[in-house]
């Protein structure tokens, strides 16, 4: 509501506009373009509606590597959730070593993902690797290539390894902002460590909560290149997420259509649960 | 309920205190009686906020003790000590309800279900929230919150003191009136100890029953308010409390005489030759500008009219002077400044000089 | 000049600021006096420009600036929280303004030394904001609001979070920085009698309308209707409800009868509001035609230079500021007086019948 008004502002974003245009809606409506029609080559297009997206949602396929999908997105939320909040709260609130401990937590966040995967691949080879050696040492039959068990023990790790420090820093961002006098209270109010978490630092932190789990849905819903660079998907397919199996489908048995039609059932299925997030979050705050 | 003790208290924030400079409270002993109302009064950085969590356990001293009913609890935790506090923000928890808030405190301690119920329903009466008892604490007002944050204190019952750190500063004007006189009834009807920190005169002088005056970490005056405003032991307390401050005018003394510029002054008691820089001290309530050949000769500068009474600034031998005219009454036309001889006051070395001889 | 034409501000279904007209002349002191949340900064966002109003103009000198945002006109600013820049010196943070508008360098020293002089920061100026007191930072922000040679000064609250006393010195010092400078001032305050010391001009604002504009003492003393007179009074306004009836002022439901004076023959029969300032309620009765009315004391405050005495009357909750200390104890049966050229009577609607009743009752 307090915003200042100036029309000029609207060329400063046209940039902006055009990029979206161009990296954004025309891909999405090539896919879109895709997702009605048939090629079998040689450029030529035949209408077909609604055929692939019935295909799609009748496919076995697509319903196994959607199931997949949410248990790995519950998992991981699940872990990084409450470990994150766990590990905000363990880390201490002034003193030298609050930047010891913050670049610490940044570290994973700043490798590329394809370097996690590769790194993660061979720190988990059951024959040379640290993880899978060790495992292996320790009585463990563990080979993530061969056991499907192992294999998703071994990508929910990943990326709990990759992503817990996002959801760390970002509750602790939540319970710095804390003023001292609740503490003060709470301890005046004969409170238990309990009883302050969950009726001070909790509530304190709801929004940012909110928003690191909605980041780490979209992150992990999306997720391609750790578990492809990692275990590519296998053993057969029993880590092939929906984005593996849609490059599968789409470059690797080049189903355009199928392909296509699955992009859109997947980006309207994150489009739901990132609106659904944001009315919540927004009725939140308007209490 | 409990008397409270301070035994050479100090403290200092810095690990090596070396020098009397390093301590943000210099040196205390004094006691608080069982179920006063006292308040802290001090400009920001006097230590009186240190002294408060000294009390509360919030702060240990890093030197003395401090005593509840003659049991040494200064190293004892908050928990321990039974008190409560009202801060300056107000404090609430924003999930529960204004009944849940008030209940919390002995939920915590394990009281019996209809015991909570029985108290939580009288503080509710109490603090005047009974109708919002099952609101969300959080969508209330300022004032409303700060009630809460007392009531979590009065539901208890059995606190040795209620400990209150500049608990109106974000209240409306009209609600601070309200609250104060709340306060102020509460006290009298529940004898509860209570502490009252702020920088606010008014806040201090009407609240409590004895006002503690702190300036750069020391104890400047203890006293009753009229004693605070008739009898200031120091022109710090002088200049503090009242609005406009206490006028000092330095002076020379010459048997019970008062020479201010030119101009000699008749007092009921002299100086001790060695007393150090001497200065009158005379409030702005008891100066009255007449036209008569008594008084000093004022020079009238800016007036400002505040409805009910005006306050004239104005120059008397050299040295600035306010004076306080009743709504209506007008300033002569050549006037001169009468000091009422009773509640003239005299200073050494910004000290007050009590009739037989220097006061410490 | 600053003109104000119908302005209105609608945040969704909620008006912020409710049709407020308003003419301010240079060199003028204006005083937004209200409570939290009755429109006081929304009003100054318009008049800086930093907010565009849903209807109505702003006109500064003749000139039609609605819409015209903040950066082309020539306001400066000053807020409660102490705004500076915390790695330049006070020197530079006060003469940043000058550099934005490129002003000669020996030019820029001349204005930030007078402006130094005048808020008493010379001793200062090589410091940085961090270093000095909440009054010298404040200060600093005021300097820096001045130098601009702004002709409209904006200030939301600048002393409300300082300690009491270092509040009592600047107030005094503010008018006399005013008066030199020739800008139009604008002033948020919540305290009436921070209004009162200001003196200028005032404008009383109740949820986001303004309820009267004149000059301050002025308003004080009469005010046009009841939410005014509560506004502006510090202790709160001692009111009770009453009945017209013919020649009769009936309180508490008859219990008290006052005769009527003929001066609020204007008021119709039927209910209305009497009310009276807390230091017109006093212990000795003042004359034979004073009212009386008797109550109960809830609680006595003493400061040692005044007392207020809280009273329930008639239903009615009151304060009696007095001069002197008065330890009246809890529960005691009290009887207090009030000359009746003293009382205001608004009519149901709020509205000021008529300021002064000659007769007694």
């Amino acid at each position: 509501m307090n915003k200042t008004w100036n029309n000029r502002a609207w060329f400063m974003v046209l940039p902006v506009l055009l990029l979206v245009a161009f990296n954004a809606v025309i891909p999405l409506m090539t896919v879109v373009n895709y997702s009605v029609q048939e090629t079998f080559g040689n450029n030529l297009f035949f209408f077909e509606g609604v055929k692939w997206f019935q295909e799609v949602l009748r496919s076995d396929r697509f319903h196994a590597s959607l199931m997949r999908q949410l248990l790995f997105t519950f998992l991981i939320l699940a872990i990084e959730i409450p470990l994150g909040v766990a590990i905000a709260l363990a880390m201490p609130r002034s003193g030298f070593w609050v930047p010891v401990c913050l670049v610490l937590m940044a570290l994973p966040l700043l490798i590329p993902w394809n370097v996690v995967g590769a790194m993660w691949n061979i720190f988990a080879l059951p024959d040379i690797g640290l993880l899978g050696y060790g495992l292996n040492a320790l009585g463990f039959d563990y080979n993530f290539t061969r056991g499907p068990l192992a294999a998703w023990f071994t990508v929910v790790l990943m990326d709990v390894w990759h992503w817990t420090s996002l959801v760390v820093l970002l509750a602790y961002a939540g319970l710095r902002s804390i003023p001292d006098a609740y503490y003060q209270a709470a301890r005046i109010d004969g409170a238990s460590p309990w009883a302050v978490f969950w009726y001070i630092q909790l509530p304190k932190m709801k929004r940012v909560l909110t928003i690191a789990v909605l980041l780490r849905f979209m992150d992990s819903f999306m997720i391609y290149t750790e578990p492809f660079v990692l275990t590519g998907g296998g053993p057969g397919n029993t880590t092939t997420f929906l984005s593996i199996d849609l490059v599968k489908a789409a470059l690797g048995e080049f189903n355009l259509g199928i392909a296509a039609a699955m992009s859109i059932i997947y980006f309207l299925m994150t489009l739901l649960v990132c609106w659904v997030f944001y009315t919540a979050m927004m009725r939140g705050e308007d209490q | 309920m409990a008397r409270i003790e301070f035994d050479r208290i100090r403290h200092s924030y810095e690990a090596n205190p070396q020098s009397d400079a390093d301590f943000a409270l210099k040196e205390i002993s004094m006691g608080w009686d069982d179920g006063g109302a006292y308040a802290l009064l001090g400009p920001s950085g006097c230590g009186k906020t240190t002294l408060l969590n000294i009390i509360s356990g919030l702060l240990h001293p890093t030197d003395g003790h401090i005593l509840f009913d003659g049991a040494d609890v200064t190293r004892a935790e908050t928990q321990a000590r039974n008190i409560a506090q009202v801060f300056q923000f107000p404090v609430i928890y924003d999930t529960m309800t204004v009944r849940e808030n008030l209940a919390f405190p002995l939920v915590n301690r394990g009281v019996e279900h209809s015991e909570i119920a029985r108290r939580v329903e009288e503080t509710l009466r109490i603090i005047d929230l009974e109708d919002k008892a099952d609101r969300r604490a959080r969508g209330l007002t300022a004032d409303e919150k700060q009630k809460i944050s007392l009531g979590r204190g009065l539901v208890r019952n059995d606190v040795n003191a209620i400990l209150f750190d500049e608990p109106l500063t974000v209240i409306d004007p009209h609600m601070k009136w309200v609250l104060r006189s709340k306060l102020k009834e509460l006290h009298q009807r529940f004898a509860f100890t209570m502490i009252y920190v702020t920088h606010d005169q008014t806040e201090a002088l009407t609240f409590a029953d004895k006002v503690v005056v702190m300036y750069e970490g020391q104890v400047v005056q203890t006293g009753t308010p009229d004693e605070l405003f008739l009898k200031p032991r120091h022109t710090f307390v002088g200049y503090f409390i009242g609005s406009p401050g206490m006028n000092v005018l330095p002076c020379s003394m010459d048997g019970k005489t008062a020479h201010v510029g030119d101009q000699a002054i008749k007092l009921k008691h002299g100086a001790p030759t060695d007393a150090g820089e001497l200065a009158l001290g005379i409030r702005p309530e008891f100066i009255t500008l007449t036209s008569g050949r008594k008084g000093l000769p004022f020079t009238v500068g800016r007036v400002e009219d505040i409805g009910r009474f005006r306050i004239v600034h104005g120059d008397v031998a050299g040295h600035k002077v306010a004076a306080m005219l009743a709504e209506g009454a007008e300033i002569p036309a050549h006037p001169r400044a009468v000091f009422d001889p009773a509640n003239l006051n005299l200073y050494a070395d910004s000290w007050l000089v009590e009739p037989q001889g220097v006061a410490a | 000049m600053l003109e104000l034409k119908s302005v209105t501000k609608t945040v969704g279904q909620e008006a912020h600021i409710d049709d407020v007209s308003l003419a301010l002349e240079p060199g003028t002191l204006n005083v937004l006096l209200g409570p939290t949340l009755a429109g006081k900064t929304s009003l100054m966002r318009l008049m800086a420009g930093l907010d565009r109003p849903s209807d109505g103009q702003v006109i500064m000198n003749g000139v039609d600036v609605t819409g015209l945002p903040v950066r082309q006109r020539n306001v400066a600013m000053v807020y409660q929280q102490f705004i500076n820049y915390p790695t330049l010196s006070v020197y530079e943070n006060i003469a940043s303004p000058l550099r934005v508008a490129k002003i000669a360098a020996g030019e820029i020293d001349r204005r930030v030394r007078e402006a130094a002089d005048l808020l008493q920061l010379a001793p200062y100026l090589d410091r940085t904001p961090l270093q000095l007191s909440g009054g010298q930072q404040q200060r600093t922000a005021l300097a820096r609001a001045l130098v601009k040679g702004a002709e409209l000064v904006l200030l939301d609250e600048p002393l409300a979070n300082l300690d009491y006393k270092l509040r009592e010195e600047l107030r005094a010092e503010l008018p006399r920085i005013f008066a030199e400078s020739g800008a139009i001032f604008v002033y948020a305050t919540t305290e009436p009698s921070e209004a009162l010391l200001l003196g200028g001009n005032t404008a009383t604002l109740s949820q986001g309308r303004m309820t009267q504009f004149g000059a301050t003492l002025d308003v004080y003393r009469n005010p046009v209707d009841l939410i005014t007179a509560q506004t502006f009074s510090d202790p709160p306004l001692n009111t009770i409800a009453a009945v017209k009836e013919g020649g009769k002022l009936l309180v508490d439901e008859g219990r008290l009868s006052v005769k009527a004076p003929a001066a609020a023959s204007g008021l119709a029969d039927g209910p209305c509001t009497v009310a009276f300032r807390p230091h017109h309620l006093l212990r000795d009765k003042p004359g034979r035609g004073a009212v009386t009315f008797k109550g109960t004391v809830a609680v006595t405050e003493l400061t040692g230079s005044e007392s207020f005495i809280h009273v329930d009357m008639h239903g009615a909750r009151w304060v009696a500021l007095m001069h002197g200390v008065h330890a009246v104890p809890s529960g005691a049966e009290i009887a207090l007086h009030v000359e009746p050229q003293r009382f205001m009577l608004f009519d149901a609607q709020g509205r000021l019948a008529r300021a002064d009743i000659k007769e007694a009752a």
